[in-house]
């Protein structure tokens, strides 16, 4: 008799405290009702971005919503995803009247490349069913050394490596007799071992037997500058250098 | 009940018979009641957060490659860690838990609290955790070391806003915080330090780089509607205005108007003999060229300065100046004649640099900006003329809103202090904020949502709504956390200061003459004055005479790629004459004697040697250009008529050291021995370029 009341309102405690555990948190869509269904989901703008950990990227990230014709398809809902860390500002939303959603991205606390996810429901035919169409979508956080190598290529790298001009920065790289590589051209600079980047950045293109048109950096750049710059060129290579460190992904 | 009550009882009397029946029996039980009291100390020790992450870590490295390293790393500390740093205040025992920080080998291990830590600058053992990453460093348990707990308020700091901490020794920009140094920045841009008084550690108050106009003779320059318009909403007559929105309601807007217009007084006596020269000023009377209004804005190189909105909405130019997509729409036609002719009789401190246009130029310049007009700007506003009343209250409101802690305004007097002191924001306590309704309770929450929205937290607060981009109020709050107690208190050997303002002032005439070109606008000296053009501090070694009055005179471009370039100011002779003699007077390295290499008689040898090196074994035409049939490179200026612009013992020196020469400066220094910097010293001087070249360009 004493047990089984004592059993009872064991259980009852019991049951109160898992329910209060569950409850506790709520479906984070629940308030967004869609009233559009798409079948794809494209990256209109902001992937492939390179911002800093923890930071808000600068350009938002925008994906629309088509249907099978590729029309834009409204009031569809998406919800994005990301690694531990990656903040989205909304984490999901309805897609405008272009079809559109726009969402502020701020990624996590260590250095790496970070695939995010973007979702959409669509509406199998005949079928109450939701699927999915998911869409990844990859951006880049540079730490604290990568972002020293980041200034110091817009600095002095940039003008000759990187082909695209600005209106404040007009490219050298047509100018060139022998085409520098850009830093993101992972084929061939994933090959050379950081000995032979910190090789040619510090002695120029002939310490490698290559084009004397690079000039030695070694009397200009201290060692911790050329580390920081290397470990740069090596977070933003495409392919990604797999010695480079983490590519963060939701677990 | 009663039956159970009573077997209760039974049953605990015979319990204490089995405990306590006989002294030997009772003298056992207490032994081990003492016994196991005893142990609950170690237990607690045993079963402790952090031997739970450090038996953890040393599961984790078992199976690694280095794992006997390792093992012997952890085991020449294990136990609790302590970083003590009395002189910072920091009592650390974060490395108790976070074990694999210095494990340069742990990179490839993304599981907190094993991580090793992201290359830094500083090292541990200097600075610990608390300094960067706040939080408690004392504490040993993962909740007190972290969150804000009863007792503890200082959380750790989201590592979006980390830089701050840098921002608490370091005061001067650094290479790899660029989000504090926009910050810091933008307090002074934005003008928030004329509001928010923010004193430094140095004890100097931070000052303000932007140049809100004053308002005193506003009437020449404007109209009503105009004002009326911007005060409803500055962003929509320009997108880039740093003004704030007052969300002001109709009549106070009116009002205020009222009142600055009736307040402002004339200054037309110094315009209108200006305005009255000019008769293509008439906006009936059509310029001869539609095009050549928009020829001399760019050939004046406006758009270094000022910024337009193209019809894609990209805004294209210079941020010095105020944007211009629609000053037809504000600027009065013999105010900006006026403006045009000399900026300086209506604002003696502004940046605009006085152009000595003449007439023609000044009719065909103000006709082509009073045609930047938005016809729906105005459209809407429709004012009658202001009462009394009116004026008296917009008199009330620009005081009761601190118009005059920004812009000089007749009548009223500029409040000291007039919004709260944000000097040690950083450490503000949490009790004296007053946070929103599910708002985290951390002062770097509050902070942001104050930024984002001021008036959410209150709808008669007068902080003013800012147009500020994510990532603007980000920088913004990253400056402001910078200003901690531990900023302010830590002993000044320990702090890296940042270079104190240069006043510099040159003198005399040619100081007059630069003050008025506002050289400095663009140019830095001795530590004053801008970044857009070359530091001029040592150019009078550098350059020839001849060359660098014909090019005050007529300023040819040196760097074809540069978008931004000298503006031609229309100078006289005489005055051109002043500032290269004070140039080349005052403006000398003392590390050479400018005169101490000959312009020309190298022998021919050293100079073929030179070509050689020069295009050989340093390859200097990947950025310059000597030859311009064969040579390309386009990153420094162009060298064609070296020989007639520098003098031979700057180009030596420069070769040798370029950043001795010119701090900053992006030429690699190359090494260069003596014997090669003065063949190509030779090779550089008898580049004189042909005079036919240098009156094409």
């Amino acid at each position: 008799m004493i047990i089984t009341k004592r059993r009872r309102t064991l259980f009852v405690a019991v049951l109160i405290f898992v329910t209060a555990g569950c409850t506790r948190q709520p479906g984070p869509a629940s308030a967004l009702k869609p009233t559009g269904f798409g079948t794809a989901l494209v990256e209109s703008s902001g992937g492939k971005q390179i911002g800093a950990t923890g930071m808000a990227l600068a350009q938002p990230l925008v994906v629309q919503v088509n249907d099978e014709q590729g029309t834009a398809v409204t009031g569809a809902l998406v919800e994005f995803g990301g690694p531990a860390g990656v903040t989205f500002d909304p984490s999901s939303g309805l897609t405008d009247s272009s079809g559109q959603l726009s969402t502020n991205v701020a990624l996590g606390g260590m250095a790496g490349r970070y695939q995010l996810t973007a979702r959409t429901s669509t509406k199998a035919q005949k079928s109450v069913e939701l699927k999915s169409v998911e869409l990844k979508i990859e951006e880049i956080a540079l730490g604290y050394q990568e972002q020293v190598g980041f200034q110091l290529d817009n600095k002095y790298c940039a003008r000759c490596h990187n082909p695209e001009s600005s209106a404040e920065r007009v490219s050298n790289y047509d100018n060139l007799e022998v085409k520098p590589h850009p830093f993101s051209e992972g084929d061939t600079l994933n090959k050379m071992s950081d000995a032979e980047l910190t090789a040619i950045i510090s002695h120029g293109g002939p310490a490698l037997n290559k084009s004397a048109l690079m000039p030695p950096y070694g009397y200009t750049l201290s060692k911790t500058e050329i580390e920081a710059l290397i470990s740069y060129i090596r977070l933003i290579s495409d392919p990604p250098y797999h010695a480079a460190g983490m590519v963060y992904a939701q677990k | 009940m009663q039956s159970s009550s009573q077997s209760l009882k039974s049953t605990l009397s015979s319990l204490w018979q089995t405990l306590f029946g006989d002294p030997m029996r009772a003298f056992g039980v207490v032994s081990l009641l003492l016994l196991i009291s005893l142990a609950i100390a170690p237990a607690k020790n045993h079963f402790s957060e952090w031997r739970h992450y450090q038996k953890q870590y040393l599961a984790l490295i078992v199976s690694r490659g280095d794992a006997v390293t390792l093992q012997r790393h952890f085991h020449e500390h294990d136990g609790i860690q302590q970083i003590w740093l009395p002189q910072l205040g920091v009592v650390d025992r974060c490395t108790t838990c976070h074990v694999g920080l210095k494990e340069a080998s742990l990179a490839d291990v993304s599981t907190q609290p094993f991580r090793r830590h992201p290359v830094i600058p500083h090292t541990l053992d200097q600075f610990g955790c608390v300094m960067c990453h706040r939080g408690q460093g004392p504490a040993t348990t993962v909740e007190e070391a972290h969150s804000s707990t009863l007792a503890w308020e200082q959380p750790t700091l989201p590592a979006r806003y980390v830089q701050s901490s840098c921002g608490q020794c370091h005061r001067a920009p650094l290479t790899g915080t660029p989000q504090l140094n926009l910050g810091r920045n933008l307090l002074a841009r934005y003008g928030c330090v004329h509001c928010h008084t923010i004193k430094l550690p140095d004890g100097s108050a931070m000052k303000p780089t932007d140049d809100p106009p004053s308002l005193e003779h506003v009437a020449d320059k404007t109209t009503r509607e105009w004002i009326y318009a911007w005060l409803k909403d500055p962003q929509s007559y320009a997108v880039t205005a740093t003004m704030p929105n007052f969300k002001l309601s109709d009549p106070d807007a009116r009002d205020i108007s009222s009142f600055l217009i009736a307040a402002s007084t004339s200054i037309a006596g110094d315009i209108a003999p200006v305005a009255a020269g000019g008769e293509v000023n008439n906006k009936d009377q059509k310029a001869p060229d539609p095009t050549a209004g928009a020829s001399l804005y760019g050939e004046s190189f406006c758009a270094s300065c000022h910024a337009v909105q193209n019809a894609a909405g990209n805004v294209v130019g210079g941020d010095v100046g105020p944007e211009l997509t629609r000053v037809g729409n504000k600027v009065k036609p013999e105010w900006l004649r006026a403006w045009l002719h000399n900026p300086r009789v209506y604002d003696p401190g502004t940046a605009m640099p006085h152009y000595r246009f003449t007439d023609p130029q000044l009719s065909l310049l103000t006709a082509f900006l009073e045609n930047k007009t938005d016809s729906d700007l105005l459209a809407n506003v429709h004012l009658d003329a202001a009462t009394p009343e009116q004026i008296a209250h917009g008199k009330l409101l620009v005081t009761e809103y601190g118009c005059a802690s920004c812009h000089e305004i007749n009548g009223i007097k500029k409040p000291d202090n007039f919004a709260p002191e944000l000097t040690r924001i950083g450490s503000k306590p949490l009790t004296q904020i007053i946070f929103l309704p599910g708002m985290t309770h951390a002062i770097p929450d509050y902070i942001a949502a104050k930024i984002r929205q001021p008036r959410s937290f209150g709808s008669a607060l007068k902080m003013p709504q800012f147009t500020l981009a994510p990532a603007q109020i980000d920088a913004l709050t990253t400056a402001l956390l910078a200003l901690t107690d531990r900023a302010h208190d830590l002993p000044m050997a320990l702090t890296v200061p940042a270079k104190p303002p240069s006043n510099y002032q040159p003198a005399g005439k040619a100081g007059q003459l630069m003050a008025d070109l506002a050289c400095f606008s663009c140019h830095s000296i001795n530590g004053r004055g801008g970044d857009m053009a070359p530091d001029l501090t040592w150019e009078g070694s550098s350059v020839q005479r001849q060359w660098l009055q014909a090019f005050l005179k007529n300023p040819g471009t040196l760097r074809p790629a540069l978008i931004r370039r000298m503006p031609k100011f229309n100078l006289s002779d005489d005055d051109a004459k002043e500032l290269a003699d004070y140039i080349l007077t005052v403006y000398q390295t003392p590390a050479f004697d400018r005169d101490s290499m000959p312009a020309s008689g190298y022998p021919s040898a050293e100079v073929e040697q030179g070509r050689q090196l020069f295009y050989s074994k340093y390859a200097c035409q990947s950025c310059h250009i000597v030859d311009t049939k064969t040579d390309k490179g386009y990153v420094g200026p162009t060298l064609t008529q070296v020989g007639s612009r520098l003098n031979a013992a700057w180009i030596y020196h420069w070769l040798k050291d370029p950043q001795n020469m010119r701090p900053g400066t992006i030429e690699p220094n190359r090494n260069m021995n003596d014997e090669d910097a003065r063949a190509l010293t030779a090779f550089l001087m008898t580049q004189k370029g042909s005079s036919k070249q240098e009156a094409k360009q």
